[in-house]
């Protein structure tokens, strides 16, 4: 029995490196490289990453403020995830968020008296569904004409930059404030995903309530088929271990929640992640998607219709995204004023490829990523160090994970078993 | 008459028709108003240079087999580079020298990502892009000041042709540049044994290593001196045209050369046609600005985006990129 | 020269890649003027000696002599300074170059830093006059039949002054004549002091052409001797190592109704040329036709098109009395209709999948594999685990990416698939193209056990003896139409090999 667990733990582990391994180093790599920079420009090293640790982690106000930061990261991250699932490189992920703010924006502060279960989740949909069209747009392009998702994307970037600074300066600006600047009017507080809301209305217990009641049923069902198949006591409890503390994972995060450790966002974001993972392992739609990505001949051959999965993966892309961006507009701006940083979806790919093109990698990646803008404000003020350097420690984290992936990739193409077909050469 | 209806219906014979038409349009503006011809053509062939300069990058680094997304961070590094070569020493030669040699070695860094590395060529142009951006937003300090930028000198007595003269034969040194760069290229890719190997490389690579040729090192090569080309077009935004730096100020004008390159079915000629074509959609912006149009000047904005996005999905299926661009090379 | 002194020698070459021993210390040498055939199977490490040869590969150990002289080649230069000239199996040329610029590629002909292509075009067309290789300088390689590229690859050895000529399969996708042709050039090679060294798998031709046959066998030499000293059968054995039987049983054939008819088919292939021209044709249940025919003659595309992966310029499918749409492989599935791809990896499997995954494909949104849209793993499994044990597929289990296994299986894989739900037509192209004999016979017995279910076959290969094992009915398709239709027993090898070749007699 011993020898058994310890192997068994030692199996767990060795699958554990092998999943996170590849970013862990590269976070490493890249953090190092920072060093190095940051001495070029004749910064000190230490003082930088401590001020950005402490804006990151630092106190509960600092962990709320990544956390948020992380929000739309997730979002963009699952962008770029499911096109990378279906062979597309979705770099639009920035412009269909934008656009999906503006469009959240717009309900919020455009209708008056709705209440607040119809008005704020209204704005999240109204969001989604404009992120989602904008996205459909190269995905029909690629169908049809077997345009380049690369420029498609990067373009309607800049034509939705384009769009939502004319609609802030012209039709939908905020007439009310004797200087005109250009935004939207503030959204109504019915719109707004404020933090007490569920808790106040007892809700959250409710839903509390019924995960546990659901957790302990499943578990009792699963503790009566193991029994029936005649396994004994022992291995049930490793068999079962991970999934249970995956189960437990959600009331983790109520509680969170609760305590005010959580930002409402950072949960929808979470939910859609799950909800993404399970639609593209465990549903027909979902292995449609990843045959196209991984053999589109094969996928012709199956009887899958390849245009119409392209496009439908653009749709989900743009739906996820344009979330991302009525989720920061009803949860944070309450209203939307052009400032993002054009960084062209470069967010979205690098904590795409830094959860390894899986939609559950995201969430630590974002919370990687949105701790290293959080943290860059902090550091500006106290260590006196530009911000960018984020950006650069985040090209070179983008760098040695897309090289030692597919580094490894090409040396045991045989054992990994997960491909990275992205499509390569402008044609279909 | 049935070889001259042949000839019209080819692509030779749009092209031609095209140019005489073009010419016919111009003449007729120019002779209604001078001045507004002359500036907008000016600015044409300003709003062009970084374009064609990009998109023969991008055409050298394709013709060899490897997809240079990267051509946007090439150029941002280039135009920073320049710029801060020209704060330090005032030399603006060395400022261009500068520019391109940055070009280069990002060049070589595509080149290492995508052919030793075997990296998915986008995702390393894309990383690229965002080491340009981050390493030239940090490093980049408000209120310097440069000794100048470089000033248009004219060609002699031609820059005295009405019209012609001041536009093509008055300009700064990387504008004639980039004219002389699209003929060399021309002759270099089509008549010459670097270009038929290369090609051969971009097309067959295995067929160009059977015969002894270094695939590796012509990629490496080619990727480079693109890359110094792409460097090129930077140093012309922050040392012709701009004279000063900003933060992320190409905005967009490395992708809108993969669509001139594409539109110039990878040809040098074509991509200068091409280039002038979105050269022109750019400098209208102003123009209808100043002509008192009331468009809001971002739906002018979003034309070359759009224009973009049209020849790309109307084109590509027809243009014919080399055959074995995108995939890594492995001996069999 | 002591004509004794073999003009090229291997001694004791090694040659390990991961997983495989490729080349077994293995011997062999060529004299000069002499046709010398390497015959084997594949994966026998034929081609590996031969790139090993021309430089492409180091070897572990051994050693390379010319002339008696111990060389070291490291690349293809070293290999071509020696004279040893090579014409691969899959062609190494640029398809959008023309033929002079193919030639010269690597040795070019310069005048003051700039290509003199005229020059170089006169010494092509030298060359061809010289060696009776007629080509046209100037036409672009992708617009020429495979024997002239076939010719432009030789060419291209010539040019270089090549004295040893490798030939890695060089019949594989000639016609029967243009077989003969490329023979009467090789005799002609060898006139004018050119030794080859020639890779087959043709028994055949192996013993028509060759004045010493060396036999390989996973990666050694299993024998040395002469078309005098052997046949076919002998030497079948020597590859393969046991009694190797050449034909299939099987009983004659009982066709019933119509299952399958092919109206006008035409279709438009990538060159924008009419690849299959008009063809019709019926399938009745329970019998197998074959359509002969050397490759590149429309097959490729003629099955796409069956099979839903190609766009129809017009003509009509009919299934069982329904007419059929093109373009949806979904609607043939659900019309009993089962495809065995000619590019397994391409169209047949997702390489990186599990076998569960793969064995699924074409109907994992059916009952019971999927509830709406949400799959049902245990259903997958056991269904999976059921076929690998019937279809005898080895593999370690049935989670492992099809990737994993053998070609032989990989194809076993696909095989089990197709047959495994309610077949009424079966259409397989070159169903046993790479695999080793022991997957043949397995394929060609599974073949032939569904037609006497009554299920129709349509049968597309490029190895005529394939078809004339197999066929009850045998079709020649020459340039996209169907040339000829006819009962087994009216055909033979060398009427066949007319009609593949275009030839019809009227």
């Amino acid at each position: 029995m011993e020898t058994e667990t310890t192997s068994q733990n030692r199996g767990f582990l060795r699958v554990l490196w092998q999943t996170i391994g590849v970013p862990i180093g590269a976070i490493v790599l890249a953090l190092l490289f920072g060093v190095i920079i940051l001495l070029i420009s004749g910064a000190n090293p230490l003082n930088a990453y401590a001020a950005l640790f402490q804006g990151a982690f630092g106190n509960s106000t600092a962990f709320v403020r990544t956390l948020e930061k992380a929000t739309p990261l997730i979002f963009s991250g699952l962008a770029l995830t499911i096109g990378f699932k279906a062979g597309m490189f979705n770099i639009g992920a920035q412009g269909q968020l934008i656009m999906g703010a503006m469009a959240a924006a717009f309900i919020g502060f455009a209708v008056e008296g709705l209440p607040w279960y119809i008005h704020a989740p209204l704005a999240l949909i109204g969001g989604a569904l404009t992120g989602a069209l904008f996205g459909m747009i190269p995905g029909v392009l690629k169908a049809f004409t077997g345009a380049h998702e690369v420029i498609t994307t990067i373009m309607l970037n800049y034509i939705a930059i384009n769009i939502t600074d004319w609609l802030v300066g012209g039709p939908l600006q905020d007439r009310t404030t004797e200087i005109l600047l250009p935004r939207t009017p503030r959204i109504f507080e019915t719109a707004m995903l404020t933090q007490r809301r569920l808790v106040d209305q007892g809700i959250i217990y409710i839903i509390l309530a019924a995960i546990v009641v659901f957790i302990v049923v499943y578990s009792i069902k699963k503790w009566m088929d193991w029994k029936e198949a005649g396994n004994d006591v022992r291995s049930f409890f490793t068999a079962y271990r991970s999934q249970f503390l995956l189960m437990l994972l959600p009331i983790f995060l109520l509680g969170l929640y609760i305590l005010d450790f959580l930002h409402i966002g950072f949960l929808i974001a979470v939910i859609a992640a799950f909800i993404l993972w399970w639609m593209l392992e465990r549903t027909t739609i979902g292995f449609e998607i990843r045959v196209v990505g991984t053999n589109i001949h094969a996928a012709r051959y199956a009887g899958i219709r390849v245009a119409l999965i392209m496009i439908l993966t653009m749709f989900l892309a743009g739906l996820m995204a344009g979330l991302g961006g009525a989720v920061e507009t009803t949860g944070v701006d309450m209203r939307y004023e052009p400032g993002f940083n054009i960084g062209l979806g470069f967010d979205g790919i690098t904590v795409s490829l830094l959860g390894k093109m899986h939609p559950l990698g995201t969430i630590p990646a974002a919370i990687l990523v949105g701790a290293m803008k959080a943290g860059a404000n902090t550091m500006q003020f106290q260590a006196g160090i530009p911000a960018e350097i984020i950006d650069v420690i985040q090209s070179l984290m983008l760098f040695f994970v897309a090289a030692e992936m597919i580094v490894r990739y090409v040396l045991r193409m045989r054992k990994d078993g997960t491909e990275i077909s992205l499509t390569s050469g402008w044609t279909k | 008459m049935t070889q001259v209806l042949t000839f019209v219906r080819s692509r030779q014979g749009k092209t031609v028709i095209g140019f005489f038409a073009a010419v016919v349009v111009i003449a007729m503006f120019y002779a209604a108003q001078p001045q507004v011809t002359q500036a907008v053509l000016s600015s044409t062939i300003r709003h062009s240079t970084p374009l064609i300069l990009g998109a023969l990058c991008g055409l050298l680094c394709e013709r060899s087999g490897i997809i240079n997304i990267g051509i946007e961070g090439q150029m941002l590094m280039g135009a920073f580079m320049g710029y801060m070569v020209n704060v330090w020493t005032g030399n603006l030669i060395l400022a261009v020298l500068a520019s391109m040699i940055t070009g280069a070695l990002l060049g070589l860094l595509l080149a290492y990502m995508s052919i030793s590395l075997k990296l998915n060529q986008v995702i390393g142009g894309t990383v690229l892009n965002i080491l340009a951006v981050g390493l030239t937003g940090y490093f980049y300090m408000v209120g310097l000041t440069t000794a100048g930028k470089l000033t248009t000198f004219p060609l002699g007595p031609l820059a005295k042709i009405p019209l012609v003269g001041p536009v093509l034969f008055n300009n700064g040194l990387i504008t004639y540049l980039a004219f002389v760069l699209v003929f060399v290229l021309q002759i270099v890719i089509y008549h010459t044994r670097w270009g038929l190997r290369t090609r051969a490389v971009g097309e067959h690579p295995h067929a160009a290593d059977t015969l002894g040729i270094n695939v590796i090192a012509n990629r490496y090569i080619n990727t480079m001196i693109g890359g110094s080309i792409a460097g090129l077009a930077g140093g012309f935004l922050t040392l012709e045209s701009v004279g000063s730096f900003e933060r992320m100020m190409t905005n967009g004008r490395g992708f809108i050369a993969l669509a001139v390159m594409i539109f110039g079915n990878w040809k040098p000629f074509g991509a200068w046609g091409a280039a002038l074509l979105f050269g022109f959609a750019i400098a209208m912006q102003t123009q209808l600005n100043f002509m008192g149009i009331n468009i809001p000047h971002q739906f002018v904005g979003m034309l070359p985006y759009l224009l973009t996005i049209v020849v790309v999905a109307g084109i590509v299926g027809r243009a014919r990129p080399p055959a074995a661009e995108g995939v890594p090379f492995e001996k069999e | 020269m002591d004509d004794n002194v073999p003009v090229l020698e291997v001694r004791h070459v090694t040659k390990r890649f991961p997983g495989v021993l490729a080349n077994d210390d293995v011997n062999i040498s060529l004299k000069k003027g002499e046709i010398h055939a390497i015959l084997g199977e594949n994966g026998a490490g034929k081609s590996t000696l031969l790139n090993i040869i021309y430089g492409l590969y180091q070897p572990d150990h051994g050693e390379i002599l010319v002339d008696g002289e111990r060389i070291d080649l490291r690349s293809a230069h070293d290999a071509i300074s020696h004279g040893i000239g090579m014409v691969h199996q899959h062609f190494k040329l640029v398809p959008v170059f023309t033929v002079t610029e193919n030639i010269v590629l690597g040795s070019e002909v310069v005048k003051n830093g700039l290509l003199n292509m005229r020059e170089a075009r006169r010494q092509v067309r030298q060359l061809s006059k010289d060696y009776g290789l007629a080509v046209e300088p100037d036409t672009l390689i992708e617009e020429l039949p495979v024997g002239v590229q076939q010719r432009v690859e030789i060419l291209k050895a010539l040019y270089r002054n090549a004295k040893i000529l490798f030939l890695d399969e060089p019949t594989a996708v000639l016609t029967p004549q243009e077989v003969q042709d490329l023979f009467k050039v090789i005799e002609s090679l060898r006139e004018r002091g050119v030794s080859i060294f020639f890779i087959s798998h043709k028994l055949k031709e192996v013993l028509q052409l060759s004045d010493r046959i060396t036999v390989m066998r996973r990666g050694k030499v299993v024998g040395e001797t002469t078309p005098q000293e052997a046949d076919e059968k002998i030497l079948a054995e020597m590859m393969v190592g046991r009694d190797v039987i050449l034909t299939v049983d099987k009983e004659p054939a009982n066709p019933q109704e119509p299952v399958l008819t092919v109206n006008n088919l035409s279709v438009m292939g990538d060159q924008h040329a009419l690849v299959v021209d008009n063809v019709s044709f019926e399938i009745r249940a329970g019998e197998i036709l074959g359509i002969a025919g050397v490759q590149g003659n429309g097959q490729s595309e003629f099955v796409e098109a069956l099979t839903g992966l190609r766009d129809v310029h017009h003509g009509e499918m009919i299934i069982n009395g329904k007419t059929m749409p093109f373009n949806n492989p979904r609607v043939l599935v659900e019309n009993y209709v089962s495809h065995v791809p000619e590019d397994r990896q391409k169209h047949g499997l997702v390489m990186p999948y599990s076998l569960v995954d793969n064995l699924v494909l074409c109907t994992y949104y059916q009952e019971p594999f999927s509830k709406g849209i949400v799959r049902q793993e245990e259903p997958m499994v056991e269904s999976a685990e059921q076929l690998v044990e019937q279809f005898d597929i080895r593999t370690p289990s049935v989670t492992v990416p099809a990737s994993n296994l053998s070609g032989g299986n990989q194809q076993k894989v696909i095989v089990a698939r197709e047959l495994s739900r309610p077949v009424k037509l079966l259409i397989v192209n070159q169903p046993t193209r790479g695999l080793d004999v022991g997957s043949i016979e397995y394929i060609h017995s599974q073949i032939v056990a569904i037609r006497d279910r009554g299920t129709a076959v349509l049968l597309v290969s490029a190895e005529l003896d394939e078809i004339l094992s197999l066929s009850d009915r045998i079709a020649v398709m020459f340039h996209g139409e169907l040339v000829a239709t006819m009962d087994r027993a009216e055909a033979t090898r060398e009427g066949l090999g007319l009609l593949m070749m275009g030839v019809t007699g009227n």
